[in-house]
């Protein structure tokens, strides 16, 4: 019986995390004061490039340094044209999301039948394996829940901690933040705004990437014709990024709920079958309730945000965000 | 002010360059769609996918109409204008059947279920064009019909395969992962059919059907086997939908299963017995045949015999190879139910269902009158009794048979 819940909230995490690792490099991207429409074109590149170097090296940590620099790369273009050209950030970004799309199928229908068969990588698919978390992977129904996952969803957390540690507790993520909040200000502190804009963004970017490669390896790494891996995941991430109210932190909470709806729609016959008198109901609602619910609570969360932060002065979204800056125009 | 003048002009013009670019369109084709001459002969086409595809819907139905070609002896380079990516929306459909028009084409042929208002539209505004739209329901009785294919033929035959493999690892749950349920006909009779196959063989067992709500989504078409096979301890997996995601779990998880549209023993070699394939060229080659030896296009819907739907009589649709996978009986069993429904002798949804039994090397198939019943007990056709019309497995069927259980 607990099984089905068990099996709910693992479910929960292993397709969730990817969103987690995009919210987390949007995070980035947008405290240096831009907005990256990109993600969706930036995790595509990341995560076939990711995955075919991981299949040809057989090895994890290649797959994952490669998407890490792959999609840093799509990050240093997003930067050229919007930061050394000074072109719009939202139509920038957007022809990133089309040609990052159009880059994967174009390498993988270029494949065919040269693509590889990810099963038959037995090192890259044993990196990817669960690792179970001696003693905690012991609790009932949270162990296996939450502690017998691959390692990507460890480092998904453990990078989502360590981004807010940076933002929070260095001078430099200080200094980030204050370009994204007031780039003339940072600038006249003498702060490289080209360097620090450049750098961080491509960082996200790469993170963005190692999302992709997770989706990609969580979908057993077939390519198909006109479906790409990213399924959408790098839109649904920029929402979570305002649901996340910025924080990497509350990203962790923000993609868990995110990743409970769509779970739900999947599993609510489960659970409404299995615990018919508390949750018989679930098994009515339709599934399109389940697509939507997250992006309604998305709204809320940025009403109650916005309310609060007319309140308390203090919201956290970097107010330069999606303004160029040129130092000849202050 | 100026400025809006400008503004003005600049849509007249356009407006005219338009206007006038239709008009030349229309008198070009009309001119050509009487001619017999073959090297003339512009076949269009109008995707909801790439052309460049390797594998899905689209793929099917290119791979198609090029097979078709070569076969005729037409140019794909010369003959063959593509439109694709066109969404389901009335207005860039319209835009999509101006532009072929506009270069000549004498058919065009829309792949997907929502073009089917624009093709009708079209073929009134272009009687010399004929249009040929698969999945849906509008015709005329001219130039336009509608094609599609008895999948369900297929899918019963996949369903024996499941049937076989059930018994043979002791399981009777069989999981299908389907795009939509009783929703469209297409996906409920496809059920249906797969559940009469696994059952004619296998009486015991139960298709758990989990219904993803929408027609491409791997990482739901994925999930969706997942539950299938944890929760609902399936040991087959069947599919209606786009992605070979059920078959890459099936074949993780240790598991069977049957695919859907092509051969899926890549994804899955350990995993597929079978999979219910569509051969689209049947249907375009004798579409662009009847189309080139008329006079008219206004003779199309005759000569061609009205709406088409073919089925493993024709060609149109079949199974992929039987993979080492499957049990003994299988191929015997299959080949047997295959040459009942190939001489026309029996249909799936009729009052007669086929019993199996037998070793390997010894299958027989009884022909036993039994009445279809779905499943909550209602009788669709008495025992004894003939065929459903076409019209019900393509329109109007809105009911899973017996053994069919919906698990969302």
């Amino acid at each position: 019986m607990l099984e089905v819940l068990t099996l709910f909230l693992f479910n929960i995490v292993i397709y969730s995390i990817p969103l987690l690792y995009a919210t987390c490099g949007e995070i980035m991207v947008e405290k240096s004061g831009s907005l990256n429409l990109g993600v969706e074109g930036t995790m595509a590149v990341g995560a076939i490039f990711g995955f075919l170097a991981g299949c040809k090296a057989d090895s994890l940590p290649v797959a994952v340094l490669v998407s890490f620099i792959t999609a840093a790369l799509v990050g240093a273009i997003f930067c050229i044209f919007t930061i050394t050209l000074q072109a719009n950030q939202n139509v920038t970004g957007l022809t990133i999301t089309t040609i990052g799309v159009a880059v994967y199928f174009f390498v993988g229908n270029g494949l065919g039948a040269n693509w590889p068969v990810y099963r038959e990588c037995t090192r890259l698919v044993s990196g990817f394996a669960d690792i179970e978390i001696p003693g905690l992977s012991a609790i009932p129904v949270i162990g296996k829940a939450f502690f017998s996952h691959n390692i990507l969803v460890y480092f998904a957390v453990i990078v989502a901690v360590l981004i807010w540690l940076y933002f929070e507790k260095t001078s430099i993520g200080l200094r980030l933040r204050a370009i994204g909040e007031n780039p003339g200000a940072a600038d006249s502190l003498g702060v490289d705004l080209v360097k620090y804009k450049y750098l961080h963004i491509m960082a996200g970017s790469g993170i963005m990437g190692i999302g992709g490669l997770y989706m990609g390896l969580n979908m057993g790494g077939t390519f198909e014709g006109s479906n790409c891996w990213i399924n959408g995941y790098g839109w649904i991430a920029i929402a979570l990024v305002i649901f996340a109210n910025w924080s990497t932190t509350h990203a962790i909470v923000g993609t868990f709920v995110f990743g409970f709806f769509n779970t739900l729609r999947v599993y609510n016959m489960p659970i409404a079958t299995t615990f018919p008198n508390t949750f018989g109901w679930l098994s009515k609602v339709p599934a399109q309730v389940f697509s939507a619910l997250p992006f309604a609570v998305t709204l809320l969360v940025l009403i109650v945000n916005s309310v609060r932060s007319r309140k308390t002065n203090k919201s956290n979204a970097p107010t330069a965000i999606g303004v160029n800056y040129y130092r000849e125009d202050r | 002010m100026k400025k809006l003048l400008s503004v003005l002009i600049a849509s007249v013009v356009m407006c005219a360059a338009v206007l006038t670019g239709c008009g030349t369109a229309t008198s070009e084709s009309g001119s050509q769609a009487g001619g017999s001459a073959d090297s003339d002969f512009i076949v269009g086409a109008i995707y909801i996918n790439s052309q460049n595809d390797t594998a899905g819907y689209t793929y099917a139905h290119h791979h198609g109409i090029v097979t078709a070609m070569e076969n005729i002896g037409l140019s794909t380079d010369t003959n063959l204008k593509i439109i694709d990516n066109v969404p389901e929306d009335d207005e860039q459909v319209r835009t999509a059947i101006e532009q072929l028009a506009g270069q000549g084409c004498d058919i065009i042929f829309g792949i997907s279920f929502g073009y089917i208002n624009a093709f009708a539209e079209a073929a009134e505004e272009y009687p010399d064009i004929v249009f040929c739209h698969a999945t849906g329901y509008l015709s005329n009785d001219t130039n336009f019909n509608n094609y599609f294919g008895r999948i369900y033929q297929a899918r019963y035959l996949a369903g024996i395969a499941a049937g076989y493999k059930s018994l043979e690892i002791g399981n009777n749950d069989i999981g299908y992962v389907s795009a939509w349920g009783t929703e469209y006909a297409e996906t409920c009779s496809g059920i249906n059919a797969f559940a009469m196959g696994a059952r004619a063989v296998n009486p015991d067992a139960v298709i758990h059907v989990d219904e993803i709500s929408t027609w491409g989504d791997q990482e739901l078409e994925r999930q969706a086997a997942e539950v299938l096979i944890t929760t609902y301890g399936c040991g087959v997996i069947a599919q209606h939908c786009d992605s070979a995601q059920p078959q890459v779990v099936a074949e993780e998880q240790g598991v069977y299963g049957c695919g859907y549209n092509s051969d899926m023993s890549v994804e899955a070699p350990n995993a597929h017995l079978t999979a219910p394939v569509w051969n689209w060229d049947v249907f375009y080659q004798l579409a662009i045949e009847t189309a080139m030896n008329e006079s008219s296009a206004s003779e199309f819907f005759t000569n061609i015999g009205g709406n088409y739907y073919g089925g493993l009589t024709e060609g149109m649709v079949d199974i992929a190879p039987l993979t080492d996978n499957n049990a003994p009986e299988a191929a015997e069993a299959i080949a047997l139910a295959r040459d009942l429904m190939v001489s026309g002798e029996w249909d799936v949804f009729s009052g007669t269902a086929l019993s199996f039994s037998g070793e390997a090397g010894s299958v027989t198939c009884d022909l036993v009158p039994q009445a279809l019943v779905d499943n909550e007990g209602n009788e669709i056709v008495a025992a004894g009794g003939a065929s459903v019309d076409d019209g019900v497995i393509q329109g109007s069927m809105n009911y899973y048979v017996e053994g069919v259980v919906a698990e969302s």
